[in-house]
C-alpha cells in the first residue's frame, strides 16, 4: 500500500492549461501521464482509441493546433497552450462536419473504431489542401489504418467531403 | 504503460549538457518522444529522468550560406518536408522527409532525435552519409564537428559523448551538374533497405567525376561504400551504368545485412543492389 502512496506524494505535477475542443481547461499532469489517458480517463471522451499504441495505426489521432498526433505516445504536458481537437469537438452545435456527413452518406466505415482518428486526420488534410488528388490523399492518410472497409469507402468519403466543403465555401 | 519519471525543462545547451553530466545513465534527452517514449512504454529502457530540450532556443531552424545548409536538430520531420530552404537546395532531403513514417511521426519527430536514437531502420542518416554532413556536438565547455561517417558507431549507438548534445547538422550544398537520390524498399512500417547516391559529373556531363554512396537499414548502422564508389568514381557514364551492377555486389555485401522480421540476409543483399542502380540513373537524370 505504501508504495504506491509515497509515489504519489512525492510525484513532479506539471500545471498545464489547454483548449478543449474550444473550451478552456486547466489542471495538473504528471510528467508520464499519456494524453490518450488523459483525454478518455479524466476528461471522458472516448472517441480517441487505443488500438497499437506505437504511432502506426491511426486510432489514436487527435488534432494540436490543427495537425495530427498519436496520442498513444503523447506526452500530456506537451499540449500546454495548445488547442486539441477530439472528434466530440467537430460537430458545430450538433450540426455534424462536411467529413462526418460524407462517412455517412459513403458508407465509409464498418466497425467504427478507426473513423475519429480516420476523420481527424483528413480534416487536417482538407484543411491545409482542400482540393487534394487521390494520390495526395492516400499518402497523407497512409499512416490511418482500417481493417473493415478496403479503404474504397473511405476515399470515396473523403473526396466527396472535399467537393462539398469547397462548394460551401464557394 | 510509461513507468514515473521526473522532467527537467533547461533552456539552454549549457543546462542540457550539465544535467546530463549530473545525471549520468539515468537521464535521456527527450525531443519529440516518437522513437524513446515507444522503447519506455515496451519496458525495453527506463530513465528517472527526461530532459525535454524543446525550450531551448534556435535549434529549430534551417539555414543556407556560403554553401552549407545548416539544419537545427530540433527541426521536426514536418519542418524538413516544407522548408523552403532544403527545396530549393536539398530536393531529395525533402523527398526523403515527405517519407518517413506517418504524418503523425513527422509532425512531432525531430531530426536531431532520429539521428541520437540511432534506430537501424532510419532513413536520414543514410542520405546525410552520402551528402558529407556534419553532426555538430555541444556541452558546456566545447563545440565539435563529427563526420557523419564517425557519428554511427552500432545500433543505437553513436558518437556522441555522454554530455554532449547534438545541436546542428551541417550539409554542404550539392554544387552544380551534381545529383542526390534516396530509394528505400520495405513492406513493414520502417524500412528494410536505404540506399543513398550523391554523385557529380564532369564540366560536359560525360563522365562522373565523384561519388559517394551510402546504405542502411539492412544492418546495425548507415554505412558509406567507398569499395562500391571506386567502381563509378572517374568513369564515364556508359562505363558507370555497367559497373553500377559490380558496385551493387560489392554494397550489398557492405551492408551487413541481417536476416530477421524484414526480409533475409540474401534478399535484403539483392534489394540493395536493386535500389542501387535505380538511385544511379535517378541522380544522373538530375545532372
Amino acid at each position: 500500500m505504501s508504495k504506491a502512496m509515497l509515489r504519489r506524494a512525492d510525484a513532479q505535477t506539471i500545471p498545464i492549461s489547454f483548449t478543449l475542443n474550444g473550451r478552456h481547461q486547466e489542471f495538473a499532469v504528471e510528467p508520464h501521464e499519456l494524453l490518450l489517458d488523459v483525454v478518455r480517463e479524466r476528461l471522458g471522451l472516448t472517441g480517441v482509441k487505443r488500438s497499437c499504441d506505437v504511432e502506426v495505426c491511426g486510432a489514436c489521432t487527435l488534432l494540436v493546433d490543427g495537425r495530427p498526433v498519436s496520442a498513444c505516445t503523447t506526452l500530456a504536458f506537451e499540449v500546454r497552450g495548445r488547442s486539441v481537437m477530439t472528434i466530440e469537438g467537430l460537430a458545430d452545435n450538433g450540426k455534424l462536419h462536411p467529413l462526418q456527413e460524407a462517412f455517412i452518406e459513403h458508407g465509409g466505415f464498418q466497425c467504427g473504431f478507426c473513423t475519429p482518428g480516420m476523420i481527424l486526420a483528413a480534416k487536417a488534410l482538407l484543411d491545409e489542401n482542400p482540393n487534394p488528388t487521390e494520390d495526395q490523399l492516400k499518402h497523407f492518410m497512409h499512416g490511418n489504418i482500417c481493417r473493415c472497409t478496403g479503404y474504397k469507402k473511405i476515399i470515396e468519403s473523403i473526396m466527396a467531403a472535399a467537393k462539398l466543403m469547397r462548394e460551401r465555401r464557394a | 504503460m510509461l513507468r514515473p519519471f521526473r522532467l527537467e525543462e533547461p533552456e539552454s545547451v549549457k543546462d542540457v549538457s550539465e544535467l546530463l553530466g549530473r545525471f549520468g545513465e539515468s537521464a535521456k534527452v527527450y525531443a519529440g518522444g516518437t522513437e524513446l517514449l515507444l522503447a519506455m512504454k515496451e519496458g525495453l529502457v527506463h530513465y528517472e529522468r527526461l530532459i525535454n530540450v524543446k525550450n531551448v532556443k534556435g535549434l529549430d531552424e534551417v539555414t543556407s550560406d556560403n554553401g552549407m545548409i545548416r539544419i537545427g536538430a530540433l527541426c521536426t520531420h514536418h519542418q524538413l518536408e516544407t522548408s523552403p530552404v532544403l527545396q530549393q537546395r536539398l530536393a531529395a532531403l525533402v523527398q526523403l522527409e515527405q517519407n518517413v513514417a506517418n504524418v503523425r511521426v513527422r509532425q512531432v519527430g525531430t531530426l536531431g532525435g532520429n539521428l541520437c536514437f540511432a534506430e537501424p531502420h532510419a532513413d536520414p542518416g543514410i542520405l546525410l552519409l552520402a551528402l558529407g554532413a556534419k553532426m555538430v556536438a555541444e556541452k558546456s565547455s566545447s563545440k565539435r564537428e563529427i563526420p557523419a561517417a564517425e557519428f554511427f558507431v552500432d545500433a543505437y549507438e553513436t558518437a556522441l559523448e555522454a554530455d554532449e548534445v547534438l545541436t546542428e547538422i551541417l550539409v554542404p550544398a550539392p554544387a552544380a551538374k551534381s545529383g542526390v537520390a534516396y530509394l528505400k524498399f520495405g513492406y513493414l512500417e520502417r524500412p528494410s533497405v536505404g540506399v543513398a547516391v550523391a554523385l557529380q559529373v564532369n564540366g560536359g556531363g560525360k563522365s562522373v567525376h565523384d561519388i559517394k554512396i551510402a546504405v542502411g537499414c539492412a544492418g546495425p548502422a548507415p554505412r558509406r561504400v567507398p569499395e562500391a564508389e571506386e567502381q563509378i568514381k572517374g568513369r564515364s557514364v556508359d562505363e558507370a551504368k555497367v559497373n553500377i551492377l559490380k558496385a551493387g555486389e560489392i554494397a550489398g555485401r557492405a551492408a551487413q545485412a541481417i536476416s530477421d522480421l524484414h526480409g533475409s540476409q540474401e534478399y535484403k543483399e539483392h534489394i540493395v543492389g536493386v535500389l542501387l542502380k535505380r538511385a544511379l540513373q535517378n541522380a544522373l537524370t538530375q545532372c
